[in-house]
């Protein structure tokens, strides 16, 4: 069997470092070895967004990055999106427009919105279908996830106004 | 003058409840928005070992051998399974765990082939390693000899003379009788009503057409998963996603020839199913698993797993002719439908053949099913599973009547439209229904009345019918001293179902829906309860739910005329609080006196286990416009609005989440969806990328009209919400294509393919 390698990493802002052999996915390192399980695993190949992340400030499926190239980078999951005690304005705003069902999606279309936010605080329903194209949620047919992004993009712009 | 502004999720209320009808935040949200609700996958225990399951690469093969010897030699592996693991079967063992009757020896077979593999992905032999990497690397080691058979692959092959036999001694059941014919055809049933031929003597006009659709997938985003723990007592534990616990404990007990006490399933969060999710695949494997090795064994599909090795929704071949007086009377209809069972018999063409022309009011009909046993996966129960294949057609032939007749389409499925008393053909007299008021929504809605702007476009409607069902559900309730209650139930929670069946119990108790606690217990913590489906839960645990708070508001009313000294009959409930009907200083609310139980005599524990049989049907409409792009064939969705008589919306947002989800499947199965199969049998398009389902980009806003036409057999008057919503959008997106291009697709899906494709045939 190959050796593990050692990595260093910052998740949810805290420093955390682990042991993972070369053929291990980031995402079964966040869920098997670190115990994050709220990154969820749709198809392991990519093209379901179920396991979205934030690395080093882009959206990633984390299914298709190698552990290993985690080493030094700075990764924010579904659990590093609160704040503290309280649900950040997209967890309240999904909530509040029961923009989930089954909710094995939601983890993956939360950090997306969070990453869409950040960088387009007041997107067009066509850029928040475009931006969340790769995350695939077959309960809701989307609509109750657009309104809850275009909700949160209020609340979040009110806040900062 | 007024204009009120555009509602795109409508409710026409019909009668208001303080709790019921209103959209409180669900209880299990916060846990599902932090990532914090643990999934069937997300189990983790002491000494957990990883199971992966080989599968067949052949569609159709004999198995000569398997040797598992150089897999066993891998450091690391410590038990592998055969069908050899699993106890043998006599044939004709019957069993039944409420979504019809199925051979025993095929629901083994069906988990570990034993003589031939029906299947590409029929599961033949599974590892327990160390870990994930390991276990799969064994499963490559293990060398299976096969001896490859022809496949066949769709309904119509299966039925021709000399096709290859799927099973050798499967003998065809004609119109409920047994014969000794050897064939795929595993039963064919007929339903007849009134006089076909007089019928269509009778009509001026009569349309008759063929179509065909492809298998589909229910494509949840949560693959299977399953722990099990065989403990050193004898017992045996299950951690999975399912609909249905008491459904797997079951199932295992028959598979695995052990009693039912001896099993103890826990239903984890589950990550969506629409039917799939109800038979076992994995569970009795890790079971067998667990008992070799004395360890927890958890086995998680891949993707291509399910897609393979998991019910999907059958291929059919339907048949529809119709028959009309110029009037638009319709006089006589006949359906051919033939669906593909998979590998064992079981399709859903008997729901076919009750949702075929429920829709309609017809006095001459008959219907003829066929159930034809393929090389693919054994099918599962699909959101109205065999509706939409059925709906497919009729909508369409109903639509072309329309059109020759020069009637609205609307006007024609309102003039023949089944109401309260109509017969169906498949024997009930339908209750109250919502047929009428349905299509009257449509057509008062101003999508109908909209103007279609803009060359290639083209609107289309249709309407469907589901019958929904009731089975068994247990609920307990028990009062805490702060005026809140712990309410306990068996129903999986797949979209918001702890609040629908939380709401109803607050209701009744007169208390915020914020103060139920619901929870999903294990089969060991609560009475019997059927599986999440057939759009029963809401309906039929919220019923048990409704039923414990009854029991709780009987036992809470002794308790004040305990604590009053007066007679209980003297004492009554109304807005939360308890008054004395005589005394009016005697009140006192429900919190107030929640405080004083342990005081006056002890706690309260409410209870209920039902079995409703009045499951009213539901019906659904679409009304679609489409744009066509003439170059390519593509069909873009421009507006969709879905229109569904629930009986009463207990939670309007999750009811529209239903509407919308089931539109959106339904949109998938129109424009992309299929197994692409190749000349073996293999499917080809096993990854979310090649299974071309829906995203947010291919689809547009949703609007949904709730109509509220209450279930007599409810006590709020819910009928469900869950399935008829998928069978509508498959036909009005065809019939929209035919409004925007002239051409008739008789084929899913309607990619852009088929579309070019019949603009062909249509120019030749
Ligand atoms: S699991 Fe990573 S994209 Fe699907
Ligand atoms: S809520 Fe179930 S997949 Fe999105």
């Amino acid at each position: 069997m190959p050796g593990k390698t050692y990595v260093q990493a910052t998740i949810n802002g805290e420093h955390t470092d682990f042991l993972c052999e070369p053929r291990q996915s980031l995402l079964e390192v966040l869920r098997d070895v670190i115990g994050l399980t709220g990154t969820k695993e749709g198809c392991n190949d990519g093209n379901c967004g179920a396991c979205t992340i934030i690395l080093d400030g882009r959206i990633v499926t984390p299914c298709l990055v190698l552990a290993v190239e985690a080493e030094g980078k700075e990764m924010t999951t579904i659990e590093g999106i609160a704040n503290g005690s309280t649900l950040h304005p997209i967890q309240q705003s999904f909530l509040e427009n029961a923009a989930l069902q089954c909710g094995i999606c939601t983890p993956g279309f939360i950090v997306a919105t969070k990453a869409l936010l950040d960088e387009n605080p007041n997107p067009t329903e066509y850029e928040i279908r475009f931006w969340l194209a790769n995350n695939l949620c077959r309960c809701t047919g989307y609509d109750k996830i657009i309104r809850a992004v275009q909700d949160a993009a209020t609340t979040m712009q009110e806040a900062k106004a | 003058m007024t204009t009120t502004a555009y509602e795109p999720n409508m409710v026409l209320v019909n009668e208001t409840f303080d709790v019921v009808g209103t959209r409180p935040i669900r209880h299990d949200g916060a846990d599902k928005v932090t990532g914090r609700a643990l999934y069937g996958a997300d189990f983790d225990t002491a000494g957990l070992l990883h199971g992966k399951i080989l599968r067949s690469p052949h569609a159709h093969a004999r198995i000569k051998s398997i040797d598992t010897s150089k897999a066993e030699a891998l450091p690391g592996v410590l038990a592998i399974v055969t069908a050899k693991d699993l106890p043998t079967t006599k044939a004709g063992v019957i069993v039944d765990f409420g979504e019809g009757n199925m051979e025993l020896k095929y629901l083994r077979d069906n988990i570990l082939a034993s003589d031939k593999a029906l299947y590409k992905g029929h599961a033949i032999a599974a590892v327990a390693a160390s870990s994930p990497h390991v276990a799969e690397e064994a499963a490559a080691l293990i060398d299976v000899q096969y001896e490859v058979l022809e496949p066949v692959l769709t309904a119509p092959e299966g039925m021709k003379e000399g096709a290859p036999l799927v099973h050798e001694d499967l003998k065809t059941e004609e119109l409920g009788e047994k014969t000794d014919k050897s064939s795929n055809l595993a039963s064919h049933f007929r339903h007849t009503k009134g006089d076909l031929d007089q019928g269509f003597q009778e009509a001026d006009i009569v349309v008759e057409r063929e179509f065909n659709t492809v298998t589909v997938h229910q494509g949840y985003i949560e693959p299977h998963p399953a722990t099990a723990l065989w403990n050193q007592d004898g017992r045996l534990h299950i951690w999975c996603s399912t609909q249905g616990a008491f459904v797997v404990r079951d199932s295992c007990a028959q598979i695995l020839d052990i009693p039912v006490s001896q099993i103890r399933v826990v239903p984890m969060e589950i990550g969506g199913g629409f039917g799939g999710k109800i038979n076992v695949y994995l569970e009795p494997v890790a079971a067998l698993l667990s008992k070799k090795t004395g360890h927890a064994v958890k086995i998680v599909m891949s993707r291509a797993d399910c897609f393979e090795g998991t019910g999907p929704t059958p291929g059919s071949y339907v048949k529809v002719k119709i028959g009309a007086k110029n009037d638009g009377t319709i006089t006589a209809a006949h359906a051919y439908l033939a669906y593909e069972a998979g590998a064992y018999p079981g399709s859903p063409v008997g729901a076919g053949g009750m949702c075929v022309f429920s829709a309609y009011d017809i006095d001459n009909v008959v219907i003829d099913g066929y159930d034809v046993v393929v090389n693919k996966p054994k099918t599962a129960a699909y959101r109205a599973p065999g509706a939409p294949n059925a709906a497919f057609a009729t909508e369409q032939v109903v639509d072309e009547l329309a059109n020759k007749l020069g009637m609205d389409p609307i006007d024609l499925r309102l003039k023949n439209a089944a109401k309260e008393g109509t017969r169906r053909a498949d024997g009930p007299v339908f209750p109250r229904i919502g047929c009428v008021e349905v299509l009257e929504a449509m057509k008062s809605h101003p999508h109908y009345s909209a103007p279609l702007e803009g060359p290639n476009r083209g609107r289309g409607v249709s309407i469907g019918f589901w019958f929904n069902i009731g089975l068994a559900s247990s609920c307990s309730i028990s009062v805490n001293d702060d005026g809140t209650i712990n309410l306990v139930e068996g129903s999986t929670d797949i979209g918001g179902t702890r609040a629908s069946i939380a709401m109803q119990a607050a209701e009744v108790l007169g208390i915020a829906a914020e103060d139920v606690r619901p929870s999903v217990a294990d089969t060991d913590s609560v009475g019997y309860t059927a599986v999440t489906g057939g759009s029963r839960t809401t309906f039929a645990t919220g019923w048990a739910a409704y039923e414990a708070a009854q029991d709780v508001k009987r036992q809470m009313i002794e308790r004040a005329a305990t604590v009053w000294e007066v007679d209980a009959d003297s004492v009554e409930f109304d807005k939360g609080a308890f008054k004395s009907k005589t005394d009016p200083e005697l009140s006192m609310s429900f919190k107030d006196l929640a405080g004083r139980l342990s005081s006056t005599g002890g706690p309260i524990v409410g209870r209920a286990a039902v079995n409703p049989q009045g499951a009213g049907g539901s019906f659904a409409g679409n009304i679609v416009d489409v744009e066509v792009d003439p170059e390519t064939g593509k069909v873009e969705v421009l507006r969709f609005t879905a229109v569904q008589d629930v009986g009463k919306a207990i939670h309007p947002s999750y009811v529209e989440g239903q509407m919308q989800g089931g539109s959106a499947q339904g949109i998938g199965w129109a424009l992309n969806e299929e197994y692409y199969m190749g000349e073996q049998g293999q499917m080809t398009n096993t990854s979310l990328l090649d299974y071309r389902m829906p995203t947010s980009l291919d689809l547009p806003m949703i609007d949904t009209v709730i109509v509220e036409v209450a279930n007599p057999g409810h006590p709020f008057g819910v009928r469900g919400v869950g399935e008829a919503n998928i069978i509508p959008p498959t036909p009005a997106i065809a019939n929209a294509i035919h409004s925007a291009t002239g051409l008739r697709l008789e084929r899913l899906p309607m990619n852009p393919g088929a579309v070019t494709e019949a603009g062909w045939k249509q120019r030749k």
